[in-house]
């Protein structure tokens, strides 16, 4: 057993109401720049839909993600390494700019230099790439807005596996939800293990995966590994660059900027303990719907005091176990078990996890047909269709969404219950597996949602690995490489040669 | 006059260029990691690449391995298995044929990056400049073969192959020597040195670092640390050491 200790997301889908406040703070913080204007490290999409990059869920098509071989490995869907090398020249499972959409701007200044017309001037589009004139915009990182489009179209969505679903795209039964996406920071990520150049790595510290700059080379097969397509080519840069997971705010117990700017209160982040030795055992089992249950099975309990020896031993400071402890992740993920990893099939064990939405009741329960568990709708009438979501969270098996969509529907009933009758009504808590206590704190936690309780991020241990004493200083005259010199230890030219400031590196 | 332009082209130049493309290459690795990078433009248009590109790097590295094995090689040691004529033959035609395909894959691609719009605003003056010297430099490669089978005893290939071991050995020989050669020999001569010269400050850095190390990765995730990696007391278990 080793353990390590990762910041884990998860959002509650239930309460987001696809504002993009999340998207937008994300764009200016960190992909404002040429050759990423296409990019969104968190895009929100309306679900049923076929997304951003069209059609990302489709693997057939873009080989994203692990599968399982006859002899029971695992490895990229890409290919083994000989493949992806026979790839390099040109990436035949990549997307083109256009999948995603040309990137634009508006002529704004005609808007005041137009002379005076007949016509109202307009602000038209224009193209970010070649600066020339677009007719017509194509597409985007949230196309299919509130089900704009055709349903034949969106229906292409990879989630209606074994639904019937022409009946949803009658005007009377269809469906929405919103679906914020960002990368999933993977414990077995396939764009890290697709990185011929191994400038794609894991910290070992906080589980955030980040790209080299220095070191990548843009081969671009980390853009076909990974499943969600959540890395992104720099045209202009000709380097690949994904969500950093604002390290620098979480380094600093700070909650990343989508986060930190969500209206809706719906993002946790928290620390979850996990066995890495088991990482490849648990994302190779053979059957694709217990990757959900294995990937729980590496968790490691936060109050297990095997597990605390054990990770102190591992090197984990105690104020990361204090936060483990509290960490509202795993208590939505383990203890009530309402949170789901984004499409497990994938194999990488994600690790930005899913409240399911809950939603309106379908008609049928209005014709008096619908069956009424004591008080609660059976969540299988609820207008989203529970394959739906399955397909989604848990590679098809409906059985634990149900679970997790009834224990918020009981913590709903609970607190109607106790705030307007004035009744404790345990039963209820009962009946879906928890205990009252437990139905108040999900409460405290997923609908007061109070800042403190969402956020419990403990500031990493720099100074357990750096000599502050040899870093001061550091900003004043350099040889042109900023603060520090750069991770090379020195340079051609003397430059300073720190000795504690370089990550150690390694395949483990 | 003549002699002196020889010496300069064919016994100064060659050390120019190695000198530039070894220190800048060097120097560039050391200060501009950033700027490494191999500026695939496939992001933005996949049209015409994945023909283009597969077809042009089989192409000139078919080329690049065959010029460095077939210049290189010391006369006694091939001529245990071939004679001298059969050598030009098989160079010859097997250059030949990577050569017609590096041709239509470079000329896809150069095509593209002129007249696609996204690609032509989006390229460098360097990008640019790449692909017409790379493609001029295959064009006069080509052409030098009706020359090659015109003197089929291998009299020039032996000329350049010594011209090329005596720069490498720094024993340049006399550049007089080459003044009998066909004139394209001589282009396709200064053109690569040109390349070299040129290498470190475009895009061509990428050849430096073919991942052919990826093949040997072992092990299961790359990961990074600030503590040293694998923890305080905690070994990899069996395993992973094996993987």
């Amino acid at each position: 057993m080793k353990i390590r200790a990762q910041i884990a997301m998860v959002l509650n889908l239930d309460k987001c109401i696809g504002c993009h406040t999340c998207s937008v703070t994300c764009k200016n913080v960190w992909t404002n720049r040429e050759g990423m204007e296409y990019a969104w490290f968190n895009n929100v999409e309306t679900k049923p839909g076929i997304g951003y990059p069209k059609d990302w869920e489709n693997q057939d098509k873009w080989k994203g993600g692990w599968k399982r071989l006859r002899s029971g490995k695992i490895q990229p869907r890409i290919g083994g390494k000989w493949r992806v090398l026979a790839s390099i020249f040109a990436n035949p499972n990549m997307p083109e700019i256009d999948d995603y959409y040309e990137p634009f701007t508006f002529d704004y200044e005609h808007l005041q230099k137009a002379p005076e017309l007949e016509a109202f001037p307009t602000a038209r589009p224009r193209s970010l790439i070649t600066g020339e004139r677009m007719e017509k915009i194509e597409w985007g990182p949230n196309w299919e807005e509130i089900l704009g489009g055709e349903f034949a179209k969106r229906s292409k969505d990879a989630n209606f596996e074994g639904i019937q679903k022409e009946m949803y795209g009658q005007f009377e039964n269809t469906f929405m939800m919103y679906l914020p996406r960002l990368c999933e920071h993977c414990l077995n990520p396939a764009c890290a293990a697709a990185c011929p150049s191994g400038a794609i790595y894991k910290r070992e510290e906080d589980g955030i995966v980040l790209i080299d700059q220095d070191k990548c080379r843009g081969w671009r097969m980390c853009v076909s590994g990974c499943p969600y397509k959540k890395i992104y080519f720099n045209w202009s840069s000709g380097k690949s660059e994904k969500c950093i997971f604002c390290y620098p705010r979480i380094e600093a117990g700070q909650p990343t900027v989508c986060s930190e700017t969500c209206v809706g209160r719906i993002r946790y982040l928290g620390v979850v303990l996990y066995d890495a030795d088991r990482i490849e055992a648990a994302a190779s089992v053979p059957d694709e719907k217990e990757l959900y249950q294995s990937q729980m099975d590496i968790f490691c309990d936060p109050n297990d005091p095997a597990v605390i020896a054990q990770a102190r031993a591992d090197g984990i400071s105690d104020s990361w176990l204090e936060a483990a402890r509290h960490s509202p992740v795993w208590k939505m993920a383990m203890e009530w078990k309402v949170a789901f990893p984004l499409h497990p099939e994938y194999r990488t064990l994600p690790m930005v996890w899913y409240v399911p939405p809950l939603s309106p009741i379908t008609a049928a329960a209005e014709a008096g047909k619908m069956g009424i568990d004591g008080g609660m709708p059976d969540v299988r009438s609820l207008r989203i269709p529970l394959k739906y979501l399955a397909n989604l969270l848990t590679a098809g098996d409906e059985a634990p969404v149900a679970s997790g969509l009834e224990r918020m529907l009981a913590m709903r009933a609970y607190m109607r219950a106790k705030t307007v009758d004035g009744v404790i009504d345990e039963t209820i808590a009962r009946k879906v597996g928890l205990t009252a206590a437990q139905i108040e704190e999900m409460y405290h936690i997923m609908a007061i949602a109070n800042y403190e309780d969402r956020f419990v991020i403990p500031t990493a241990h720099r100074e357990v690995t750096e000599d502050a004493y040899e870093m001061r200083g550091h900003c004043g005259f350099s040889f042109g490489d900023g603060c520090a010199p750069s991770e090379q230890s020195g340079n051609l030219f003397g430059g300073i040669k720190l000795k504690n400031d370089k990550p150690k590196m390694g395949v483990l | 006059m003549r002699d002196a332009i020889f010496h300069i082209l064919f016994v100064w130049y060659p050390y120019v260029a190695l000198t530039a493309f070894l220190l800048g290459s060097l120097i560039r690795f050391d200060r501009e990691q950033y700027s490494w990078r191999a500026s695939s433009s496939q992001m933005l248009r996949k049209r015409q690449l994945m023909w283009g590109s597969n077809l042009f790097h089989f192409g000139i590295l078919f080329l690049f391995l065959g010029h460095a094995a077939g210049l290189l090689t010391p006369k006694f040691i091939y001529t245990l298995f071939v004679t001298v004529e059969q050598k030009q033959l098989i160079a010859v035609i097997a250059g030949g044929l990577a050569g017609l395909i590096c041709f239509i894959g470079l000329t896809l691609l150069l095509h593209r990056r002129l007249y696609d719009a996204r690609i032509r605003v989006t390229s460098t003056y360097m990008d640019l400049a790449v692909l017409i010297i790379l493609w001029v430099q295959l064009s006069l490669g080509m052409i030098t073969l009706p020359f090659s089978l015109a003197h089929s005893d291998g009299s020039v290939m032996l000329i350049l192959a010594q011209w090329a071991q005596g720069i490498l050995t720094l024993q340049p020989v006399d550049a007089r020597t080459l003044q009998g050669i066909d004139f394209p020999y001589l282009a396709h001569l200064v053109l690569g040195m040109t390349i070299f010269l040129i290498f470190p400050f475009s895009r061509l850095v990428h050849v430096w670092s073919a991942p052919v190390w990826y093949l040997g990765r072992r092990g299961y995730q790359v990961v990074r640390s600030r503590r040293p990696l694998g923890a305080p007391g905690v070994k990899p278990t069996p395993s992973q050491a094996a993987e």
